[in-house]
C-alpha cells in the first residue's frame, strides 16, 4: 500500500464514495444544527432501460440552507469564531449561537442555497457546487451570492485567494450551477494531513477522514461550519 | 525525420482547416420584417465555437431584429446548443447523417438560462477555453502551473490563434506549455521513421503520465436501421451521457488501441470478453504474446460492476447485447484497431482534449 509520504493529496472515485457516506453519517449524528447530507446516486447512462445498473457514481446533497446574513451581528466572547470572521446564520439554531442581537437583514426575503459535493475525475478531489435562490425560487445572480458569501468573491485576484466561484454546468444535473474551484485542493489536503507535527498518520486513516477535513476548510468559505465535536470524533 | 514532422503537420492542418457549412436561420419569433431575411451561410471552423460567429451573423439580421438587448443562442431542431462545445463536435454528435449545410437556428432573445450557462460573447468563450486547457494541463502534468503562469500576451496570442485558425501561431505559443503528447514504441513503427529528438516543437517526447484528456459524448439507439437519417434525433441533453474523464494508458505489452480506450471508459458496453479474458490475462501473464492481454483495469471493472450477483448478471446481459455503432472524432470514423496514440497526437482540439462522439445500440 502506498505510504502517506508519497500521497499526492488526491483520492479515487471509490474512496470518495466511501468517504462521502461516512462523512454524511458523522454529520447526521453530530451536527444536529443542520439537516443531513444525502447521497444521490447517478446513473452513468440515464437513457438506459435500467439505468440503475451503472450507478456507482453520485454526489452528496444538502439543500435549502438559509444563507442570508443578518444586518448586524455582535461577536460573543464565548463563541469560537475569530473576531474578524463573519458568521452566517441559519434559520435553524446552531449549537454555539451567541447572545448577540441579530437584526433581520434589509432583504424582504431570505436567500437559500443548495450544496452538492461532487467528485472530479480530472482533479481527483471533491468539488463543491452550489445554487442559490430566493424563497420564491428566483435564482440569485453572482453578485448577490457574493454578498451573502463574501469569501467566494471573485473581486480579489485568483493568485491571492485559493477559492473562487464560477458558473459551470453541473456534471450530473446538466444545468448551470456555481462551482468552487478545485485547483489547489490536492495541495492543501496534503498540507492538512502532513503539515502538522502530530506525527504521520496512516494512509487509511487519511482517506477515511479526507472528506471531513476537506469540508472543514471548504465549508467555511460558504459559511457552513463544522462543530468541533465532529472534528474531534474519532469513531 | 523531416518527413515525419511534415506528416504530423499535415494531419494537424487538416484538422484545423476542417469546417462545417452552416445555414443559419433567424427564429421566426424575432422576424419583424416581410419578407423574412434569408438565412446566413457561414463556413464554421470545426475547432471553433458558435458564439465566435456572431460578428458574421449579426449584421446579416440586424435590420430585422426587434429593439432591445441581444442574448444570442443557437438551437438545432429545438435543442439549445451548448456554446462551450466545439462546433465540429456538436455537428458530429447531433447529425448522425451529416447534413450539409447544417441548418441551425439563431435566437437573439429568450436565452434559456435554465439550460445554458450565460454567454457574454467572446470573453466567455475564451474563459471556457482557457479553463479546459488548464484541465488538460492538470491531467497531463499533474498541475496547471504552465497555463496559469502564461503571460497575458501569450494567452491572448494563443486565444487569437484559435479564433483565427492560425495553426503556426498556436503551435508556437502552446509549445511553451510543454504539454507532452503520447509516444510509444508503436508511434515510431507506425510512422516508420525514428522519432528520436525529432525537434518538433509541439511535444517534448517525454511521456510524463499515462493520462490523456478525453471528453466522451455517448448517445444510444435501440433499434436497427438502414439509414442514419431514419433515426429519431436527439432532442434533449438528458439523452446524451457526457463523460469528462481522462483515459489511463497502460503501456505493457501490445499497442494501446482505440478499442482499449473505449473499453476503459465504457466497460459496460463491452461483452463478456471482459470476464473471460481477465482469466486469460492472469493465466497468460508469463506467456505474453500469445493472447492479447487485457489491461489490468478489466479485473477492477468486474469488481466494480454491480453490488450483487443479480445486478452483475443483468449488467452482462446489457453488455453482451450492446454494440458500438459509431465513433466519430473530428468528423472521422477511425477503426477500433487504430493506435490510440495516433488519435491523441493528431486529432486533439486546441483545448488539448480529444472529443469523442459515440453511438451505442442497446436492447430496449
Amino acid at each position: 500500500m502506498m505510504d502517506v509520504f508519497n500521497w499526492d493529496g488526491t483520492v479515487s472515485a471509490k474512496d470518495f464514495r466511501i468517504g462521502a457516506l461516512s462523512f454524511a453519517q458523522k454529520w447526521e449524528s453530530l451536527n444536529s444544527a443542520f439537516p443531513p447530507w444525502s447521497w444521490v446516486p447517478c446513473p452513468k447512462h440515464p437513457w438506459l432501460a435500467s439505468p440503475e445498473l451503472f450507478q456507482e457514481e453520485g454526489y452528496l446533497s444538502l439543500e435549502n440552507i438559509c444563507i442570508s446574513r443578518p444586518y448586524e451581528v455582535d461577536i460573543d466572547q464565548n463563541s469560537q469564531t475569530d473576531p474578524g470572521e463573519e458568521e452566517t446564520s441559519c434559520s435553524e439554531k446552531e449549537d454555539d449561537i451567541d447572545d448577540a442581537t441579530l437584526v433581520q437583514s434589509n432583504h424582504h426575503e431570505l436567500h437559500y442555497c443548495d450544496f452538492h459535493i461532487v467528485y472530479s475525475y480530472t482533479f481527483r478531489v471533491p468539488v463543491l457546487y452550489l445554487r442559490a435562490y430566493c424563497s420564491d425560487g428566483r435564482p440569485l445572480l453572482l453578485d448577490e451570492i457574493e454578498k451573502e458569501l463574501p469569501a467566494c468573491s471573485s473581486k480579489e485576484s485568483p493568485e491571492t485567494k485559493w477559492a473562487f466561484i464560477t458558473q459551470e454546468e453541473h456534471p450530473y444535473l446538466k444545468r448551470p450551477w456555481y462551482k468552487l474551484h478545485p485547483c489547489g485542493t490536492s495541495e492543501f489536503m496534503k498540507l492538512l494531513f502532513l503539515g502538522g507535527d502530530t506525527g504521520q498518520p496512516k494512509l487509511e486513516v487519511v482517506l477515511e477522514l479526507y472528506l471531513l477535513s476537506w469540508f472543514s476548510a471548504v465549508g467555511q468559505v460558504v459559511g457552513l461550519r463544522i462543530p468541533c465535536k465532529m472534528l474531534n470524533d474519532r469513531r | 525525420m523531416r518527413k515525419a514532422i511534415q506528416k504530423r503537420m499535415e494531419a494537424k492542418k487538416y484538422v484545423w482547416e476542417g469546417a462545417i457549412p452552416l445555414q443559419i436561420h433567424l427564429h421566426e419569433s424575432q422576424v419583424t420584417t416581410l419578407p423574412p431575411p434569408p438565412p446566413a451561410l457561414i463556413l464554421a471552423p470545426r475547432i471553433g465555437y458558435l458564439p465566435l460567429l456572431v460578428p458574421l451573423i449579426k449584421p446579416h439580421f440586424s435590420s430585422t431584429l426587434p429593439p432591445g438587448v441581444d442574448t444570442i443562442w443557437f438551437e438545432y431542431r429545438g435543442l439549445p446548443l451548448k456554446w462551450y462545445i466545439p462546433t465540429g463536435v456538436l455537428f458530429d454528435l447531433l447529425c448522425a447523417e451529416p447534413e450539409r449545410p447544417w441548418n441551425i437556428t439563431v435566437h437573439f432573445r429568450g436565452y434559456p438560462g435554465n439550460v445554458l450557462i450565460p454567454c457574454d460573447g467572446e470573453d466567455s468563450v475564451k474563459w471556457s477555453f482557457i479553463n479546459s486547457l488548464k484541465e488538460a494541463a492538470y491531467i497531463i502534468n499533474g498541475n496547471c502551473k504552465n497555463v496559469m503562469n502564461m503571460s497575458q500576451s501569450d494567452q491572448l496570442e494563443l486565444w487569437h490563434s484559435v479564433m483565427n485558425g492560425n495553426l503556426e501561431a498556436y503551435l508556437r505559443v502552446s509549445s511553451k506549455l510543454k504539454l507532452a503528447t503520447i509516444e510509444d514504441e508503436y508511434t515510431s513503427l507506425c510512422s516508420s521513421k525514428s522519432q528520436q529528438g525529432s525537434g518538433e516543437t509541439d511535444f517534448t517526447g517525454q511521456v510524463k503520465t499515462g493520462r490523456v484528456p478525453v471528453r466522451l459524448y455517448v448517445w444510444s439507439i435501440s433499434e436497427d436501421f438502414d439509414d442514419w437519417e431514419d433515426l429519431s434525433q436527439v432532442d434533449s441533453w438528458e439523452k446524451i451521457s457526457y463523460i469528462n474523464r481522462p483515459i489511463e494508458i497502460h503501456k505493457e505489452g501490445k499497442c494501446f488501441t482505440l478499442h482499449d480506450a473505449m473499453k476503459s471508459l465504457l466497460p459496460e458496453f463491452f461483452s463478456d470478453e471482459s470476464l473471460s479474458d481477465s482469466k486469460l490475462a492472469r493465466v497468460d501473464f508469463e506467456d505474453a504474446q500469445k493472447i492479447p492481454s487485457e489491461d489490468v483495469s478489466s479485473n477492477k471493472v468486474v469488481e466494480d460492476q454491480g453490488q450483487n450477483a443479480y445486478e452483475h448478471r443483468e449488467a452482462c446481459c446489457i453488455s453482451s447485447s450492446a454494440e458500438i455503432k459509431l465513433i466519430r472524432i473530428q468528423g472521422i470514423e477511425p477503426k477500433l484497431e487504430i493506435p490510440f496514440s495516433w488519435l491523441v497526437n493528431n486529432l486533439l482540439n486546441p483545448d488539448h482534449f480529444l472529443h469523442i462522439c459515440v453511438c451505442v445500440k442497446v436492447p430496449q
